[in-house]
């Protein structure tokens, strides 16, 4: 594993000027300032070189400086190295007057919607970017909501007649054999599309021969909103982000800020966060799952997988008052302990959760029809796959055992004996095997966990960071005062800047998080896993039946929620 | 690293599963034994009739919001805005004037509260964020309104004055031992 010096001496080697590229001391990843002239040299050269090797592209996000320094936005680049396990972050400050930055597209894919989301929400243009326009606003939108100067409160509105039809989908086009091809809509409303997606598909028979995705109908601004709230009252809105498994989005929330705090959680808090994400984990495989085989017409194993689902939802609604929307972590812990029957709830569910998955496999995973409608189709190499900036099962399902929770654990991670998921065919197929078996991995840990639950406090005693408990604030003054203090102003995070990750259900699922010191978030950015898998989606279309689109979605497990935010 | 992974690659179809018919034999034991399960003993199901039958929600649900009263039945709130201020939905608009029959000088009492439940999201951040335990939450959830007004609701909805054995209570502050209980396999029938 190459260290920082190793790395700093590569980039160093080839770019010896430190007007050009910069490094910048300490922080939580090795950052580097980058004049935009070297940009794109500079990637190739983390790309390529072997002692950096930056294949995966994770995010692309803007910061706004309005007001604060010039040059005002800074273009941020999160790069990691699948080979050596070490992460890059490139700062590349743009000034307003020429807000252009040259596009990485040609060396990752992934750049493609990350890009297009910079320069929706930031305006920046990417020179060499094949398809830059607005992504999570639509065409009518003016301006770009998150510069800090834009004013939330407009409303803009879009006609239909305004709604955006790709050039291609506008000219008639004739086969071979000079019959007329079809320009369809699968969705935004379509039963099979799973929120609320809209794939504009060129049609030659039943071949898919071009397609484009449109996607933003659920943009709920959380970037833009958490910029207005405390750190703390964050917490309800990442339960929307993934709302199949909410309970991870709120413990990768929390860990990062509770890393810009310096502060851990106590044990027993994380060994509960542990189990519940676990379970929620399976919960998000049994939607995908479910719903994949529903679309190919496998209604049975749908219907028993959610008696599951059911009884897990039970569970988290007794721990934190709500089915789905729990807002269960605090930064610093939990809101509240587990009920006294937890443990026993658990090993009710460790039992009943595999003859579950054991009756669906008997019908679907041997399934002659079943493995025809899937084996070879969406099929994706390791390599585009890395390309594209796949992460989580589906980047498994083409043969790259890249777990964060095995890499770099996190929340005790590193206690649990578990096993990553592979494959190596990386089809429909193959990402269906892979959630299969992750389920029983994510049993397995829950089950560690809950033999080594230990006991103690479940939020940490800093009252600067959690509220007192509740006996205190009422009879103590100093303690009220601290309550007073946390609610009406928020916690106060030191100002830095961190990334925090951790193992979504749909892949790596990131929090890059910046504060000014005051009490609410200067810039949060999610880097959502299913956004940089879905941009894939369209490319994959080519060449396959409008039916097997639908297998295809299914597998992929786009949740709306999470893409559009 | 190697020994962490585990390949799960497809397996090749052997002859009898080329056959359709074991497979689908097979298939429908798995069926059968679920259909009779449900019939006769409904082993599987997790479902309730409702609304003949009602599911139990634990102590800790978070539904429709209620504020307590003291003794003597006036508001237990006393206008601090903690609330206004924790909610991130910004459901909740208070109103404060002085209350003249408070034992002690300058205190408050709400005059405007309401809380608008279409805006709600029913994170119980109001609840952990008052200093009075005045507002806490029922576990009523199903909640239905005609007009966007009607889901407004004031002082006179929400203050409850019976007594507090009979309030149907969700998430509120507690101390000492967890409280709740968890009901798994899912109750048919609930206890009450």
């Amino acid at each position: 594993m190459a260290t920082r010096e190793v790395r700093r001496a590569a980039v160093r080697q080839a770019f010896p000027d430190e007007g050009l590229v910069r490094e910048l001391p300490g922080g939580d990843q090795q950052t580097f300032v980058v004049d935009r002239g070297v940009l794109w040299d500079l990637a190739k050269h983390l790309k390529e070189h072997p002692d950096l090797a930056c294949d995966l592209l994770l995010d692309i996000c803007g910061v706004d400086w309005w007001g604060k320094r010039e040059p005002r936005f800074d273009v941020v680049y999160h790069l990691y190295s699948l080979r050596h396990g070490h992460r890059i972050r490139l700062k590349v400050p743009v000034g307003e007057q020429d807000l252009v930055v040259p596009s990485v597209y040609h060396l990752w894919k992934a750049a493609d919607w990350f890009e297009r989301e910079a320069f929706d929400m930031f305006g920046v243009r990417f020179s060499g970017h094949p398809n830059l326009r607005r992504i999570l606003t639509h065409d009518a939108f003016q301006g770009h909501p998150l510069r800090k100067d834009y004013d939330p409160g407009q409303r803009w509105l879009l006609r239909e007649e305004e709604q955006y039809v790709p050039s291609w989908a506008k000219v008639a086009q004739e086969d071979e054999d000079h019959f007329e091809t079809q320009v369809l809509n699968l969705g935004p409303a379509h039963p099979a599309t799973h929120g609320t997606l809209r794939t504009v598909v060129r049609l030659d028979g039943e071949v898919i021969t071009e397609a484009e995705t449109e996607i933003g109908y659920l943009h709920r601004c959380f970037e833009k909103m958490s910029e207005r709230h405390t750190w703390n009252q964050v917490i309800p809105y990442t339960d929307r982000l993934n709302y199949c498994s909410p309970m991870i989005n709120g413990v990768g929330y929390a860990l990062t800020v509770e890393n810009l705090l310096g502060i851990q959680a106590p044990p027993r808090a994380q060994a509960i966060r542990v189990i519940l994400s676990e379970l929620s984990r399976i919960m998000d495989h049994i939607v995908d799952i479910g719903a994949n085989l529903t679309d190919l017409g496998a209604m049975t194993p749908f219907l028993y997988l959610y008696q599951a689902r059911e009884e897990i939802y039970s569970l988290l609604e007794a721990c934190a008052g709500g089915r789905l929307t729990v807002s269960y972590v605090r930064i610093g812990g939990l809101a509240n302990d587990v009920p006294h029957d937890f443990a026993e709830a658990v090993r009710y569910l460790l039992k009943r959760i595999p003859p579950l998955i054991d009756d669906m496999e008997k019908l679907i995973t041997e399934n002659r029809i079943f493995r025809e409608r899937t084996e070879g189709v969406g099929k994706l190499t390791a390599e585009e796959a890395i390309n594209w900036g796949w992460t989580g099962p589906c980047l498994r399902a083409c043969g790259v055992p890249y777990d964060v929770r095995k890499a770099h654990p996190y929340i005790g991670y590193d206690q649990y004996d578990f096993k990553v998921p592979i494959a190596h065919t990386g089809d429909t197929y193959a990402r269906y095997l892979v959630r299969v078996e992750e389920m029983r991995q994510s049993l397995r840990i829950v089950e560690q966990a809950l033999a080594n639950l230990p006991d103690g406090p479940i939020i940490v005693a800093d009252h600067n960071v959690a509220l007192p408990p509740k006996e205190r604030v009422y009879t103590e003054m100093e303690s009220l005062i601290y309550h007073f203090k946390l609610i009406m102003e928020g916690m106060k995070v030191p100002p830095g800047e961190y990334y925090g990750y951790v193992e979504g259900a749909n892949g790596e699922l990131g929090f890059y998080a910046i504060s000014d010191g005051s009490g609410k978030p200067y810039r949060l950015k999610v880097r959502p896993p299913c956004f940089a898998i879905f941009q894939a989606f369209p490319h994959m279309l080519k060449g396959h039946l409008v039916a097997d689109s639908v297998a295809i979605l299914g597998s992929l497990n786009i949740i709306a929620g999470e893409l559009d935010r | 690293m190697t020994n962490d992974v585990i390949v799960c690659n497809p397996r090749p179809l052997r002859f009898w599963q080329r056959l359709y018919l074991v497979e689908i034999l097979k298939g429908l034991g798995v069926t059968l034994r679920h259909f009779l399960g449900n019939l006769f003993a409904r082993k599987y199901t997790v479902t309730v009739e409702w609304p003949e039958v009602k599911r139990e929600y634990s102590e800790r649900m978070r539904g429709r919001h209620v504020l307590l009263t003291r003794e003597d039945g006036s508001p237990r709130c006393v206008a601090c805005y903690m609330c206004e201020t924790a909610c991130p939905a910004d459901c909740i608009h208070i109103e404060a004037e002085e209350d003249p029959e408070a034992p002690v000088e300058w205190e408050k009492k709400p005059k405007v509260f309401t809380i608008d439940l279409l805006r709600c999201v029913f994170c119980g951040f109001c609840v952990d964020a008052c200093p009075k335990e005045a507002i806490i939450m029922t576990r009523e959830h199903e909640m239905a309104f005609r007009t966007r007004e009607e889901a407004v609701i004031g002082l006179d909805q929400l203050l409850y004055r019976g007594p507090l054995d009979q309030l149907d209570m969700g998430y509120r502050p507690y101390y000492g031992e967890p409280r709740t209980q968890i009901r798994l396999p899912i109750p048919r029938q609930p206890s009450s």
